[in-house]
């Protein structure tokens, strides 16, 4: 088991949904409980299920300087990173550390390929990706990372983490290690993952979506429904911000059993979270809220319903919250974190939208509806293809030493 | 910062023209075998009937992976899995680009679930059993730098060995003219906190701002299309430890990059 490691601090944090756009937006929408799902109006040829889909990407234009990265995915990057007055947090940082000196670790499954399938629809005469689409930096898995770096004036080590729906909530893992080690002193993570054909047909393909809005836990659940999501957090070391909520540990494993299907016990889960709790140097009973990976699979979520439920108290509250985002996939991790820390700041339990039955695995864990009670730790699972799981340790300022 | 440092325990690569370090080793001390051009990655540690039918992107890092874990003679279930990829599976990439803008609705389940850039690392801890935490990451044409750091990081803040792997196929298709990636390559090291018995090499790494210094290696000749192939960028690294060690420099940004020193353990 991993020893716990010292907390860092949370200093500037924000995500933009198909719940809207920074901050205000996400906790409207969750203490409504009012979803951004909607008809899917998105894919090249039509497609019958629900999509979260943000608002306002398409006049997100990029600035002059910034030009040569512009496709879906850097704009709903530069969408996200203008909220929140995320841009300034990160400003203040590079004045005090140096841009050498902070991290830029961001997770996504499938960058900018939205772009590279731009350009095989309209090849041109001789089979060639089209002049205006000719642009290395957007048809490689780096892409979004490269952005951000120029858009943020960042001159540390950059790293994009692409283990499919656990990658932005590796980021952190990845940059908790650098500053540790004294690579450097701060780092931005996060995630931005957009709607594409790829992921739409491709989840299609293996029987995954659901023809209705996902119902995340319920027994009558068919399938997830996608999302697309940017967001992003700055961590530094917890003396230089005491008042910030902190990051207290993580937990990474492997299934080690199917590339597209849980472990049928849950075992791979099991393992990221007890790291987790032992990172934080945490037991179950002071977990007060966990945000679930909870896809509306009929797998995952009957395996990490069970997972829940045999090793927390009714105290730990637990919930899935992709019936409103959707399931963003490579954005999940960071979309999901944002979330667990408002659960934190505001002290409110988001409730399980989208399951009126539980599964019968649910235990007394859920919240099916918003709890106002109090939020000092909160945890994250994200678990992806190939058997990839990571679950977050968040906690209040006040918790640590 | 202080150094990292960390030993290498075992080295894995395979190309067309290095089926395994060994033939590397032998170039360089001038004793080449002249080694027939091979077309698939023998990945054994596959069960045979997924050998048949994984792409290329898995049969090459598993193959280098395997062969690292051979010579460092470590438990290949209990090590922290880091593999990186430029442009990960970019075969598939042009094959699902190519069916999308003509018959959405045909993607291939299995080239779909497949298509994601930790594919190799998963089919990895299925195919062995390990359920240590795996990570796939990418950063350009500074990948492989990257992926040294971040595995070193990991070996340092966990005090736990590690296994890297950082592999590039040849792309095809309209894709390929942008990716320019032309043949392929991958490449493995088993990296430790202390010296072992098999140690072979020490390390220390340290993170410096300003341009990457240009690479000489005296009496060494990499071949013309080695930076063209991010994960190819480790040859200078694998060159000094075949031979007895030196000095190296992997970019990780514009302006920054890895100062690598080695010594090698005879």
């Amino acid at each position: 088991m991993p020893n716990p490691i010292p907390a860092l601090s949370v200093t500037a944090f924000t995500a933009t949904s198909a719940l809207g756009q920074g901050l205000d937006a996400h906790r409207a929408a969750l203490g409504a409980g009012r979803s951004g799902l909607k008809p899917n109006d998105f894919s090249s040829e039509p497609l019958a299920c629900w999509i979260g889909r943000v608002e306002g990407i398409e006049a997100a234009a990029l600035p002059e300087p910034l030009a040569t990265w512009d496709c879906r995915n850097n704009r709903l990057a530069w969408l996200g990173l203008n909220q929140d007055d995320f841009v300034g947090a990160v400003r203040v940082a590079r004045e005090r550390y140096g841009a050498d000196r902070i991290a830029l670790v961001l997770g996504t499954s499938t960058a900018s390929i939205g772009a590279t399938e731009e350009a095989y629809r309209r090849l041109d005469a001789d089979g060639r990706i089209p002049a205006d689409l000719r642009r290395r930096e957007i048809h490689v898995p780096h892409s979004l990372t490269g952005f951000v770096a120029a858009a943020l004036a960042l001159n540390g080590p950059t790293l994009t983490v692409s283990t499919a729906c656990s990658s932005s909530a590796k980021a952190f893992a990845h940059a908790e290690r650098m500053i540790r080690l004294g690579v450097v002193d701060a780092a931005v993570v996060g995630g931005v993952d957009t709607l594409c054909d790829s992921t739409l047909f491709g989840f299609n393909a293996l029987e995954l979506i659901s023809p209705e809005p996902c119902k995340p836990f319920d027994r009558a659940r068919r399938g997830i429904s996608i999302g697309e999501a940017a967001g992003f957090a700055l961590l530094e070391r917890s003396d230089c911000a005491p008042d910030a909520p902190r990051l207290l540990g993580y937990g990474e494993s492997s299934d080690a059993h199917h590339m597209s299907t849980p472990h049928p016990q849950g075992l791979g889960a099991e393992l990221a979270m007890r790291d987790a709790l032992a990172r934080a140097g945490l037991q179950a009973a002071h977990v007060d809220y966990i945000n679930l990976h909870g896809t509306a699979s009929m797998k995952n979520d009957e395996v990490e319903a069970q997972l829940i439920t045999r090793n927390f108290p009714s105290t730990t509250r637990a919930s899935s919250t992709k019936a409103l985002t959707g399931h963003t996939l490579g954005a999940a991790g960071i979309v999901e974190a944002v979330i667990a820390l408002l659960a934190i700041a505001d002290d409110t339990v988001p409730g399980n939208a989208g399951c009126d039955e539980p599964d019968m695995h649910c235990g007394p864990q859920w919240a099916l509806r918003n709890e106002s009670r109090r939020v000092d730790v909160a945890l994250s699972n994200s678990f992806g293809f190939g058997g990839n799981n990571i679950c977050l340790a968040f906690a209040q300022a006040e918790r640590s030493p | 910062m202080n150094a990292l440092r960390v030993h290498v325990d075992g080295v894995g690569l395979w190309s067309a023209h290095w089926p395994h370090f060994d033939a590397l080793r032998e170039q360089l001390a001038g004793r080449a075998m002249p080694v027939a051009e091979r077309a698939r990655p023998p990945a054994e540690r596959l069960p045979a009937n997924e050998r048949r039918r994984a792409p290329e992107s898995v049969l090459l890092a598993i193959e280098v992976a395997g062969q690292a874990i051979d010579m460092s003679g470590a438990d290949q279930t209990q090590l922290p899995c880091v593999f990186a990829s430029a442009h990960g599976d970019h075969v598939i990439t042009d094959y699902m680009c190519a069916t999308l803008a003509h018959a959405p609705t045909e993607l291939s389940p299995t080239r779909f679930h497949n298509s994601v850039h930790n594919a190799p690392v998963g089919y990895w801890t299925i195919a062995i059993g390990c359920h240590a935490p795996s990570t796939a990451i990418c950063a350009g044409h500074t990948s492989f730098g990257a992926a040294l750091l971040e595995a070193a990081a990991q070996v340092e803040a966990d005090r736990h060995p590690a296994l890297l792997v950082c592999s590039d196929i040849a792309g095809s298709g309209a894709l390929n003219e942008l990716t320019g990636c032309r043949q392929t390559f991958g490449c493995a090291l088993v990296l430790s906190p202390e010296k072992g018995e098999r140690s072979v090499a020490s390390l220390q790494l340290r993170v410096t701002a300003g341009e990457t210094p240009a690479v000489t290696l005296p009496e060494v000749s990499l071949p013309e299309w080695y930076t063209d192939n991010a994960s190819a960028r480790a040859l200078p690294l694998l060159t000094l430890l075949a031979r007895d060690g030196g000095r190296a420099a992997l970019a990780l940004a514009p302006s920054m990059y890895l100062d690598v020193r080695m010594e090698t353990i005879q």
